[in-house]
């Protein structure tokens, strides 16, 4: 099975041999629902034990998973009506981000989002989520959009990051970061956020700047990757998992220092294993956020918004007698 | 034998004795990183730390800018108090930092104030390079958005002489939120129609590049800095192509549309002066805009 981790298989070997012995009994009639019965109880226990201790190691495989349910995913399932837009109407139509409108329970919002293929041949099409600057500018015009026609803006997060590659630099990718950030300060519509897998870095953080954010349980938002920070810090990109340790990634750190203001559940092992659930999870949190947020009006949800950052950060304060 | 012409001559690299190192009393002199000249560091200083021979920008301290930038005198520093703390607990990050401190005189990677320049108020941020490469941490964060929160208040300008390796990495996403929470203060100032001038210098790169540095309503470097948002490294092997030489400076990015101008350190002080004038408040009468300067220079 593809679909499997690594610290997944003692669980799918157990399983494995409990099919078996099922399959031995309707083969030979020979009744061993005895073994059977003890087999799942100790597979739900093993269940339960892998699944309620992941380290941020395991939920990152888990985030990054070939089968984890892209933008596009969500939006099918959760929206109705959407309409793709694109371009940024100044170089291209990048197929890392995607946009549009649809309805939410009959309700019209913006959407946007990175996204990821589904297999290799989408994934180089889609370049592994990985935005150039169009692609920032297109999730841009989109929100101006939304703010023009006061409806609210719905963010999914999750790519590795911007790509670091020469046109990219050549077009302005930080001032496109750059250009969103300072943006989504400013439109007087609710913005909610959701980091659906990976939330890298400032290519990320550029659809990131909302009202509320929430995270999947086992996404991650992290200021560069395991293995970048490996590779800086101690020269050695094979300590990533010591780095994902160290770095605080998971959504119950981000919920801590107060990022994240809500965790959405996933179903156990992981949104792929169930997207429909997952999908109305999703819808679920979005409802609710919502239903908070309308309860303010334009200028009020800008100042929600600039306080909620204002207020991230930690610092500590030491007088010296001798600097003036 | 023709072989006998050319005698093995042996050269021996002359090391300086222990007495002549000590004739060249330590930093009188220093050496070009550009192009190895030689020049005296008093005579390097009076340049504003710029070589006379091919013209290469030393970086400088906050100090040092804020010297050469503001009018004598008028420097009054916002937050200086402001330290670091570990929310990660990362290891060796307190011990780090202590170092750096210690280094540097300084208590972070930034300095923020108000000043005058040619009698034109300004609220000024710095950053400094020497200490954690000038990455940005909470601290970093919270004192530039203070700084243009003053300006708000105060109606002043704002400018950022940025240099910076990034986001820093030992408090991990709260530095990456650091990002949008000074983008987000500069949406307001953006939104009280007041001027931010964004004076990219040697290196501006990561987090930094990508928010308030690429945010100025006039975006300006200086000869030669570096400017990016991803290093150099990471795309020749991500794109598996060597990068041109000058990619990523600060010449290069002008070229690409992304700076209005490339200004020589020898004429920046004019140039930020020139556009405070030009954004001054007009309407009052002749000289009030000024008010209370302290004589031009």
């Amino acid at each position: 099975m593809s679909n499997e981790l690594p610290f997944e298989q003692p669980l799918t070997e157990l399983r494995n041999k409990i099919e078996e012995l099922k399959r031995f009994t309707a083969e030979k009639g020979i009744d061993v629902s005895e073994e059977i019965n003890h087999l799942e109880a100790k597979a739900a226990q093993l269940e339960e034990e892998i699944y309620s201790n992941l380290t941020p190691w395991q939920r990152l495989q888990i985030a990054r998973h070939a089968k984890r349910p892209t933008t596009l995913d969500y939006i099918n399932r959760i929206f109705t009506h959407f309409i793709e837009v694109h371009g940024d109407r100044l170089y291209g139509d990048d197929p890392a981000i995607v946009a549009g409108v649809a309805k939410l329970d009959g309700r019209p919002v913006t959407v946007v989002g990175h996204q990821k293929g589904k297999d290799t041949k989408e994934n180089i099409a889609r370049n592994f989520g990985m935005p150039h600057p169009e692609g920032y500018r297109k999730a841009l015009r989109a929100m101006q959009q939304a703010h023009k026609f006061k409806r609210p803006i719905i963010c999914f997060i999750d790519t590795p990051g911007a790509y670091p590659g020469k046109e990219a630099e050549e077009r302005g990718q930080s001032e496109a970061i750059a250009r969103n950030l300072q943006e989504m300060a400013r439109f007087e519509v609710p913005i909610i956020c959701i980091v659906t897998g990976e939330g890298g870095s400032g290519g990320a953080l550029a659809l990131g700047v909302g009202n509320h954010i929430y995270m999947l349980e086992n996404a991650v938002y992290s200021v560069i990757s395991p293995e970048g920070a490996a590779s800086i810090l101690w020269k050695d990109a094979s300590l990533a998992q010591q780095a994902a340790e160290q770095m605080k990634i998971t959504s119950y750190d981000l919920y801590q220092f107060g990022i994240v203001d809500k965790i959405i559940p996933e179903p156990r092992g992981g949104a792929h294993r169930n997207v429909d659930e997952q999908a109305q999870e999703i819808k679920k949190a979005l409802l609710e956020g919502l239903k908070t947020l309308d309860q303010m009006d334009g200028p009020a949800l800008t100042h929600h918004r600039f306080e909620k950052f204002k207020a991230i950060g930690q610092f500590g304060v030491a007088l010296d007698e001798e600097q003036a | 034998m023709l072989k006998d012409l050319f005698s093995k001559r042996r050269k021996y690299a002359t090391i300086p004795s222990e007495q002549a190192k000590k004739d060249i009393p330590e930093g009188l002199m220093t050496k070009c990183k550009s192009c190895g000249s030689i020049t005296y560091s008093k005579e390097l200083k009076k340049q504003l730390m710029v070589c006379s021979n091919c013209g290469f920008h030393f970086p400088l301290t906050a100090w040092e800018r804020i010297e050469m930038t503001l009018d004598e005198g008028s420097f009054y520093q916002y937050d200086q108090e402001l330290v670091s703390q570990n929310p990660l607990n990362f290891p060796e990050y307190m011990e780090k930092l202590e170092q750096d401190m210690k280094r540097t005189g300084l208590k972070e990677a930034v300095i923020t104030g108000e000043g005058r320049i040619k009698g034109y108020p300004v609220v000024i941020g710095v950053m400094d390079s020497r200490f954690r490469m000038a990455s940005m941490g909470s601290v970093v964060g919270e004192k530039l958005t203070r700084a243009i929160e003053q300006a708000l208040e105060k109606r002043y300008p704002v400018i950022i002489f940025s240099a910076s390796g990034g986001a820093r990495m030992q408090e991990g996403v709260l530095s990456l939120m650091q990002m949008a929470k000074i983008s987000a203060a500069l949406n307001k100032l953006d939104q009280a129609g007041l001027l931010y001038i964004s004076v990219l210098t040697n290196p501006t790169t990561g987090g930094v590049s990508a928010s308030f540095a690429s945010l100025g309503d006039y975006n300006l470097a200086e000869p030669g800095a570096l400017i990016g948002f991803a290093g150099r490294r990471v795309i020749e092997q991500t794109i598996r192509q060597k990068l041109p030489d000058d990619f990523q400076t600060a010449e290069f990015l002008l070229k690409h549309g992304q700076l209005d101008q490339v200004v020589h350190r020898h004429e920046l002080r004019d140039f930020l002066a020139n556009l405070l004038e030009i954004h001054a408040d007009h309407r009052q009468p002749a000289g009030a805009a000024k008010g209370g300067m302290q004589g031009e220079q």
